[in-house]
């Protein structure tokens, strides 16, 4: 499904991403774990098309296609959907509005008609009720003054809303206490399909729980430099990423 | 270069002809008016009032005039239908100056209510128009204000009398007709007595491709208790030049809302004073400005707290894309003795180019030591990290940027207390950033 090879990228000039390979088939979900400033976000980042980054060398293949050619609309209508760390707030545009927009561009790309006012907010009922999105808050607008667990909610709303085939979760589970977590997590859960696939960024084993990742990665200095089963992600929470280093030094 | 001598010439000339055609309420402080024009002339950029917008500049072309008060062959009522929908407004027109009354609405004004042209109404009510007429707009300290009042033969007059209440908006919708490069100085008198309110939405259309410049003086009474509701819509040619002066005079009790709405313009200057004159009065000015390709839009604002316990609420947004340029200067004053004033003011701006260019001046002066003031101005650009999240769901980068602007507005829109003309202009205003300008559905006149 995803295909990145040799992937180099840097912001402001400096170079962040040094080498990544990674192959993720579908149905499968990687954890990607590390230090901050290793680079997960870095990558996240790259892989949705945030135009800070510059990427210097190396290819992404996404279901076949050149993923580093497309516009960060087209990558979106293509099936990849980012969970923000820090989702952000737009103050004046409504969460109906913002919605409507995204899911009928969505359909529009597919070749779909848009959605009727009525099916859209038939649809919009039934996606809030798998993570327990207040109705109140989707008439506010988007994720302002929403709470951080809020935010993380509103996330995975989104993704039920736009039924992504490669999701990646950038430190959803951060911010979120222990209910938050589990109503998110279960949320992704429910909204997986064996054609689905995902990459979960985070620090912590609690989501990963949850999650139950296929394949564990250990980003350190903008590489790859450990890759193992869900048993990996169990000993970093154990022993911390020292040992890591020390391996690779 | 002085433009003010061929108006000078033309009045020395015309003066006759003008008062002719017009009523002695309006000729009686022409002369005095004529002096003070030849006195100040056009205030040239180094007059503070006047830094951002050419006043000499933009009156030096040779613009026609309709002083004879010939008849300009239109029928607004056939041609326009520019009614706001779902909203049930008595709706009347005015073509250049001139009141356009062969057709007017089924009347449903309360009685005592005067609704009409200022040179008819001063003829049969001269002792009440010249009472207010030339009170509040001050000769003395502005150019253009004198140049209106030395040359506006026509305009209108609203007078509501005393604890009435008229519960139908009133939509005034000003056509500038023409067919050579013309200009039209019009002349606004709105006198609402203690307790009486009313609503009045004035649109201004320039309908042909000639080039307009229109001067506009309205005068606004506020008596105690009364409440009015002021909505000026632009939605002008390219070629259009408007000048705008409002004065509103507050008594106690009374609480206005103005609202100024440039959709699209050419080159707009907008002056508006307030001075509130009596306890517990409250005003709410608020304005919004959407400009691109060369449109010049500049707000001059005062507020004057004369007195203790009024309230002012002042908020100014634009939106300048391409090389627009935008003004605005809010001066705030709170006078010895005007405890307990609560005032905010704020102007936001967006430049989406790098050549768009905003000039913010918000000024707070406060003279008493019991106040709540508070003042703020930003001009910053679309915000990337909202545009990216949009995008990353999948919203192209147009309407990503749409969305934002449309938002941006938003609360100045969500300040008008009439709901069917705030849906109608969210509408208008998401029409006019997706090009299509601010034309009215159903209008044939603005093509």
């Amino acid at each position: 499904m995803l295909e990145i090879k040799d992937l180099h990228a840097s912001i402001n000039g400096k170079e962040i991403l040094k080498g990544i390979n990674l192959t993720i088939r579908e149905g499968e979900v990687h954890a990607l774990m590390g230090q901050n400033g290793a680079g997960k976000s870095t990558l996240s980042n790259v892989l949705v098309g945030h135009p800070a980054y510059e990427v210097t060398k190396g290819s992404v293949t996404f279901r076949g296609k050149d993923l580093l050619e497309m516009s960060p609309e087209d990558r979106a209508h293509e099936g990849i959907f980012l969970s923000f760390q820090h989702p952000v707030e737009i103050p004046g545009v409504s969460m109906v509005n913002f919605m409507r927009a995204a899911v009928n561009e969505q359909r529009k790309y597919r070749g779909q008609a848009a959605l009727t006012a009525s099916e859209f907010l038939k649809l919009m009922r039934e996606k809030r009720a798998i993570v327990e999105l207040d109705g109140k808050l989707a008439n506010r607008s988007v994720n302002e003054g929403f709470s951080g667990g809020e935010k993380k909610r509103n996330e995975i709303f989104q993704m039920a809303m736009l039924e992504p085939t490669f999701a990646i979760l950038d430190e959803t589970d951060s911010g979120l206490d222990v209910d938050a977590l589990r109503v998110v997590a279960e949320g992704f859960n429910k909204l997986r399909t064996p054609q689905t696939s995902a990459m979960v960024i985070t620090h912590y084993q609690r989501l990963l729980d949850y999650l139950k990742p296929d394949i564990v990665h250990v980003l350190l200095d903008g590489r790859i430099v450990k890759t193992g089963g869900p048993d990996l992600a169990q000993e970093i929470e154990q022993r911390g990423f020292d040992w890591i280093k020390k391996e690779v030094q | 270069m002085n433009s003010e001598q061929q108006y000078i010439e033309l009045f020395a000339q015309c003066e006759a002809m003008i008062c002719k055609h017009s009523a002695e309420v309006l000729n009686s402080p022409r002369t005095k008016a004529f002096e003070d024009f030849k006195r100040q002339g056009f205030p040239t950029k180094k007059v503070e009032s006047y830094k951002y917008t050419d006043v000499n500049k933009l009156f030096a072309p040779d613009y026609g005039l309709n002083l004879n008060r010939l008849d300009i062959p239109v029928n607004p009522y056939d041609a326009f239908r520019c009614d706001v929908p779902n909203m049930s407004t008595a709706l009347y027109f005015m073509v250049n100056d001139s009141f356009y009354n062969k057709a007017l609405p089924k009347s449903n004004l309360p009685e005592g209510v005067l609704l009409g042209s200022l040179k008819d109404l001063s003829e049969s009510y001269p002792e009440l128009v010249a009472k207010y007429y030339g009170k509040l707009a001050d000769t003395s300290k502005d150019a253009v204000v004198a140049l209106n009042t030395m040359l506006a033969q026509d305009g209108l007059l609203l007078y509501v009398p005393k604890g009435v209440v008229v519960e139908k908006p009133i939509q005034l919708v000003n056509i500038l007709r023409a067919d050579v490069n013309f200009m039209v100085n019009r002349r606004v008198l709105v006198v609402l007595e203690d307790g009486a309110q009313a609503r009045l939405l004035m649109c201004d259309h320039a309908m042909d491709k000639v080039d307009f410049l229109a001067t506009q003086v309205i005068e606004a009474y506020v008596g105690t208790g009364a409440t009015l509701d002021l909505y000026e819509l632009e939605e002008n040619t390219t070629a259009t030049r408007r000048f705008s002066y409002l004065n509103v005079y507050q008594e106690a009790d009374s609480n206005v809302l103005l609202g100024g709405i440039t959709l699209h313009n050419g080159l707009t200057r907008n002056t508006t004073r307030v001075t509130l004159a009596g306890r517990g009065a409250h005003i709410d000015l608020s304005g919004m400005a959407i400009a691109d390709k060369h449109q010049h839009v500049d707000n001059h604002t005062f507020i004057d707290h004369r007195v203790s316990d009024c309230t002012s609420r002042e908020l100014f947004k634009y939106v300048l894309d391409d090389s627009a340029v935008g003004a605005f200067a809010g001066k705030v004053l709170v006078r010895e003795g005007a405890q307990h004033t609560a005032s905010e003011q704020t102007n936001r701006n967006l430049c989406i180019t790098r050549e768009a260019r905003m000039y913010t001046q918000p000024q707070l002066e406060i003279y008493a030591d019991d106040v709540k003031c508070s003042h703020g101005a930003t001009v910053g650009q679309l915000d990337e990290n909202a545009l990216f999240y949009m995008r990353q769901r999948g919203i192209s980068e147009r309407e990503a940027r749409l969305l934002l602007m449309f938002a941006f507005v938003g609360d100045v829109v969500d300040r008008i207390r009439l709901d069917a003309l705030r849906d109608r202009l969210h509408l208008l205003v998401e029409k006019r950033f997706r090009g299509e300008m601010g034309k009215c559905q159903g209008c044939t006149m603005c093509k």
